[in-house]
């Protein structure tokens, strides 16, 4: 066969395609149950961070995170419940459904041998270069945040990434969720200044504007349908 | 190629005299993006040497099959390829370095290094001299990523590795950390820094 004719190009081509292509498909499937493993170690992991427990090296995720998270709800915006699988609910496609009452709100109830319980809530929202997300852990009394956890996929190292570091995290302990009976999430805000509505603020990052942004809009967003869930805890 | 070069030319030019950030200016874009902190240069800097070698045996391997006029797109099937499942093997047995550095390993495809080693070198040459070219040019682009990094997180977050090192007294007689540093300009601006030295070290790289 001619090496510079069309059929041999073409030929060779799908040879090459074919291989390549399998060879990620069995590359994907062996280490499929390892990456999922992984996935939802890391998940749990980010979850307990908000109650700034982290796992020893060398300690189980889950271990800890069973002993810990005691229990797991999903509510909808009345507060009720609805089902108590909050591990699987997908916090992405929720917070992408626009209309807050139809979205299932998953909640994790810890249980902290001083502290207490908490109530960590998923938040998930959209940073300058693509996803953030993180967890945030309620006071029983359902205002008071007893700690944050952010993490994001892409946002520029030493500015909008800076929303992972504790300086920032740590910022958000003890802001109040609901300022004289008015639910008002903690905002964001540029060094300096003040929320016009009085609710309580953090410091955002210099540098790192629509970050910041994109937090406070994203706990905004996020924590409101949970509104009547929050007012049911403080009764 | 008419005149023979020995091996170990192959494996050490590129690191100093035919570097191929500082000298052929390749590889400019990823040096931006990830020298604002020294680590994810490093793994950066890593699997790039990985993918490179290995692509270039590949190619290597079967560039007397390869048609000529499809032969980008052979070389492009197969570094992707291997992009994805060095991915892959970070995200099933290295997670927290493969979530640091999710779209940077995805933008090794688009190395500019990568497809210029395939095309000038190991289409005409056996494997083993197509390995050490890949990795000497692997090595070339890292060490040029970890210096910039190295002098990025240093004056612009005053840590390295993550680690303080620049002392509290410093910061608290009036010492602040550079932010412009963090900021993509700076590397393009240390990246001439490293070129002008070099080239004011290596009289035969002037141009007259």
């Amino acid at each position: 066969m001619k090496k510079q004719g069309s059929l041999y190009t073409v030929i060779y081509i799908i040879i090459i395609v074919v291989l390549v292509g399998t060879a990620l498909a069995a590359t994907s499937m062996a280490l499929k149950d390892r990456q999922n493993e992984n996935i939802a170690a890391d998940k749990m992991k980010q979850i307990l961070a908000s109650v700034h427990i982290v796992p020893e090296p060398g300690q189980k995720v889950s271990e800890v995170f069973n002993k810990y998270i005691t229990a797991q709800t999903v509510v909808n915006s009345q507060g009720e419940e609805t089902g108590t699988d909050a591990f699987s609910v997908n916090v992405q496609e929720q917070s992408k459904i626009a209309d807050g009452a139809k979205r299932q709100l998953p909640v994790y109830i810890c249980t902290l041998p001083v502290a207490g319980t908490k109530y960590i809530i998923p938040v998930y929202g959209a940073g300058l270069w693509g996803p953030i997300w993180g967890y945030v852990a309620v006071d029983a009394d359902g205002s008071t945040i007893y700690g944050a956890y952010f993490a994001h996929q892409g946002e520029t190292p030493g500015l909008g990434a800076e929303i992972e570091k504790p300086f920032f995290q740590n910022q958000f302990e003890n802001k109040h969720l609901f300022k004289d009976g008015k639910f008002l999430p903690v905002a964001v805000v540029k060094k300096g200044q003040k929320p016009l509505d009085g609710e309580d603020y953090v410091d955002g990052i210099s540098g790192g504007t629509i970050t910041s942004r994109g937090v406070s809009t994203m706990l905004h967003d996020c924590l409101l349908p949970y509104q009547a869930y929050l007012e049911k805890l403080k009764h | 190629m008419s005149e023979k070069i020995s091996n170990s030319k192959v494996l050490f030019n590129p690191l100093s005299k035919d570097n191929p950030v500082i000298v052929q200016i390749l590889g400019i874009c990823s040096a931006l993006a990830v020298t604002a902190k020294l680590e994810p240069a490093i793994v950066m800097g890593l699997s790039v040497v990985a993918v490179l070698a290995f692509a270039c045996v590949i190619v290597s391997l079967i560039r007397k099959t390869i048609p000529t006029s499809v032969r980008i797109i052979v070389q492009l099937v197969v570094v992707a390829g291997l992009v994805v499942i060095v991915n892959q093997l970070l995200m099933a047995y290295a997670y927290d370095v493969s979530k640091q550095l999710s779209v940077f390993i995805g933008l090794i495809i688009t190395n500019c290094i990568l497809m210029g080693r395939l095309e000038a070198f190991a289409m005409g040459n056996k494997p083993w001299p197509a390995f050490l070219d890949g990795v000497g040019n692997g090595l070339g682009y890292a060490i040029i990523l970890v210096i910039v990094a190295f002098f990025r997180e240093l004056l612009g977050s005053g840590t390295l590795l993550g680690y303080q090192v620049v002392p509290q007294c410093f910061y608290d007689a009036g010492y602040a950390n550079n932010g412009l540093m963090i900021l993509p300009p700076m590397a393009l601006i240390v990246v001439s820094c490293i070129i002008w030295v070099h080239r004011s070290r290596n009289k035969d790289l002037q141009e007259s």
